[in-house]
């Protein structure tokens, strides 16, 4: 029998953590994926959020951080300025990245830091159960908006992939959706010319990849993806927002 | 050593650090240090070594931390309220076992307060200020000079720790101008990446920085391993200078700039007869108990003087162990005491034994 389809060897047999319909396992797929395709793994350093994702050293074999609330992308300039070499990632959640850490994103973007955001779009704080998140979507309910986001109270979703489409740092910026087979692939192209802004040295790339969180959202995993393509996708739509010369 | 060169504190501290092989520096800038990150900028450069300006010091100490799990040299520099938005990134630091260089150049606080020189930062550096159970080496310099000297030092200690090391200087260390000699170059080339770095895992298993553990009792085991260290660490690197103490009746003690202006109280009271003499701890962390222990024998009081409300009072009663009396003077606010008001004091206390 032919082999068409298996694991990747970076992408460790240990059992992940996460909620049944969760699409942090795919997204952890596709970028062992492409270390392994872009023969990324020896130079490979991730910073792992805090939140659901805190343990993603277990799940993907690479050299490894922990960055505190936030901080991964200052964490991430550090290293990645101190040793050239390395291959950086931050992979971030909607708290980490776009609340307590936005000042860190921006500003890491802005300089253009060499370093690959993989940005995790569910709407809400995953780990800590549910709550408010800066891209929680008017009228969604979490445990801190009960009566549903009200823009008066809380404002509005913040669009971090457009909003730093507008700076001169970054090389590479996209949304893409992990809903459907289709938006996979599509998300997997995306992340891979994120790479290689990094490689090219051409500036700072992020990847958002709107996501789900069934636990939360009180919904089965396919009520989840119903949501995200009949909610979510029009407020948070997919595609390319910056994309300099020599990543195409 | 070298070549004896007139230098401003602040700049004399960051030349020390180059010279000691600081690769990379990250800060934020704050009166009065601001001269350190200016002459990092300008001579980082012109070495081929490496130099950031951070969006904030919250970010800056956070780029300290990466930068220290690659296992290169790494140097911030800040003042008190700086050095407060970097609490986050020391607590982290403090459980990851990476090694770095953090400066205080302390001003009066609480709050805003002003750019002048004090030491209330004391609790701060020595007793963790962030979240758990951790410590740095806190190094305390009462000259330019000793500053400069300490930077060697406070690299070498904190590689061989892998722990974070504070310089704890002041406004008055950080804007005065004082000669300095320099010690030689530290070659460069001859800094290893250490094994657990963090630099992509090549062949090797998978290096890891982090300091989670959701596991209680794995996190115990992390804490003990800290305690362990640290217990180490005051075993074989407490320093402290003693200053005319060898036939001393009458034990003064402070440290950084109040123990330079001391050294002039002393003085003035040998001249008047008075045996008189200077207890100044080095390391604040960890703090010199046995030396205080020693002296309640000999000594008839302590007076200690800080320019704070009596933070290090704290740790010499506890070295004195209720022995002997101990005194204290201290100016708030970015005052700094004078010898004769020290001297004063001193006087009072005498006249109340």
């Amino acid at each position: 029998m032919k082999l068409i389809y298996k694991a990747p060897e970076t992408f460790t047999k240990k059992p992940t953590t996460y909620c049944p319909g969760c699409t942090h396992g795919i997204a952890h797929r596709i970028i062992s994926e492409l270390l392994e395709e872009m023969d990324l793994v020896k130079k490979a350093v991730i910073i792992w959020p805090v939140g659901c994702a805190v343990f993603g050293y277990d799940f993907i074999d690479t050299d490894a951080a922990v960055a505190a609330h936030g901080r991964a992308c200052a964490m991430a300039t550090g290293i990645k300025r101190a040793h050239p070499e390395s291959f950086v990632i931050t992979y971030q959640g909607d708290g980490d990245l776009a609340s307590i850490g936005m000042a860190e994103t921006v500003h890491a973007a802005a300089r253009g830091e060499l370093i690959t955001t993989i940005f995790i779009n569910n709407g809400n704080f995953g780990m800590t159960g549910g709550q408010m998140a800066p891209t929680t979507l008017i009228g969604q309910v979490t445990t801190t908006s009960p009566y549903g986001r009200k823009p008066e109270v809380s404002g509005f979703p913040i669009h971090v992939a457009e909003m730093l489409a507008t700076l001169d740092g970054p090389a590479y910026i996209a949304r893409a959706s992990l809903d459907s087979p289709q938006h996979i692939n599509q998300a997997k192209n995306f992340i891979r010319k994120a790479f290689k802004a990094q490689l090219l040295g051409l500036g700072y790339s992020l990847v958002e990849l709107v996501s789900t969180c069934p636990t939360n959202w009180k919904m089965t995993p396919v009520e989840s993806l119903e949501r995200v393509r009949k909610e979510v996708l029009p407020v948070f739509p997919i595609g390319e927002f910056r994309v300099v010369k020599g990543v195409e | 050593m070298g070549e004896r060169l007139l230098m401003k504190g602040a700049e004399a501290l960051a030349e020390a650090a180059i010279r000691a092989g600081a690769q990379i520096f990250f800060g934020y800038p704050i009166t009065p240090q601001n001269e350190t990150p200016e002459y990092f900028s300008r001579r980082m450069p012109e070495l081929g070594r490496k130099y950031v300006q951070a969006e904030s010091e919250v970010a800056s100490i956070n780029m300290v931390y990466g930068a220290a799990s690659t296992g290169t040299r790494v140097i911030t520099s800040s003042s008190s309220p700086g050095i407060s938005l970097m609490q986050e990134g020391f607590s982290y630091i403090g459980n990851s076992d990476v090694p770095c260089v953090v400066v205080n150049v302390m001003r009066g606080g609480p709050g805003l307060g002003n750019i002048a020189p004090a030491q209330a930062d004391y609790f701060q550096a020595t007793k963790g200020g962030g979240h758990g159970d951790y410590h740095s080496i806190v190094l305390a310099p009462h000259t330019v000079q000793e500053q400069c000297d300490l930077m060697y030092d406070a690299f070498e200690l904190a590689e061989k720790y892998r722990i974070m090391v504070v310089v704890l200087s002041d406004g008055l260390l950080g804007q005065m101008m004082e000669p300095v000699e320099f010690k030689d170059w530290v070659d460069v080339s001859k800094l290893k990446t250490p094994d657990w770095a963090i630099v992509g895992k090549g062949d090797r298993p998978r290096n890891l920085i982090t300091s989670f553990n959701l596991d209680p009792e794995g996190l115990e085991k992390m804490n003990l391993a800290l305690q362990e260290k640290y217990k180490k660490i005051a075993e074989n690197e407490t320093r402290y200078e003693l200053f005319m103490m060898d036939d001393a009746e009458y034990a003064l003690t402070g440290f950084g700039t109040v123990a330079r202006i001391m050294k002039t109280t002393v003085k003035m009271l040998r001249e008047k007869g008075i045996k008189a003499g200077l207890i100044r701890p080095i390391t604040v962390w960890p703090f010199p108990y046995k030396v205080y222990e020693e002296f309640a024998d000999k000594v008839k009081f302590f007076l200690d003087v800080e320019m704070n409300e009596g933070q290090m009072l704290e740790d010499v009663k506890l070295g004195v162990n209720g022995k002997k009396p101990v005194q204290f003077y201290g100016r708030f606010g970015g005052v700094v005491p004078t010898a004769e008001e020290i001297y004063k004091a001193f006087r009072l206390h005498l006249g109340g034994c």
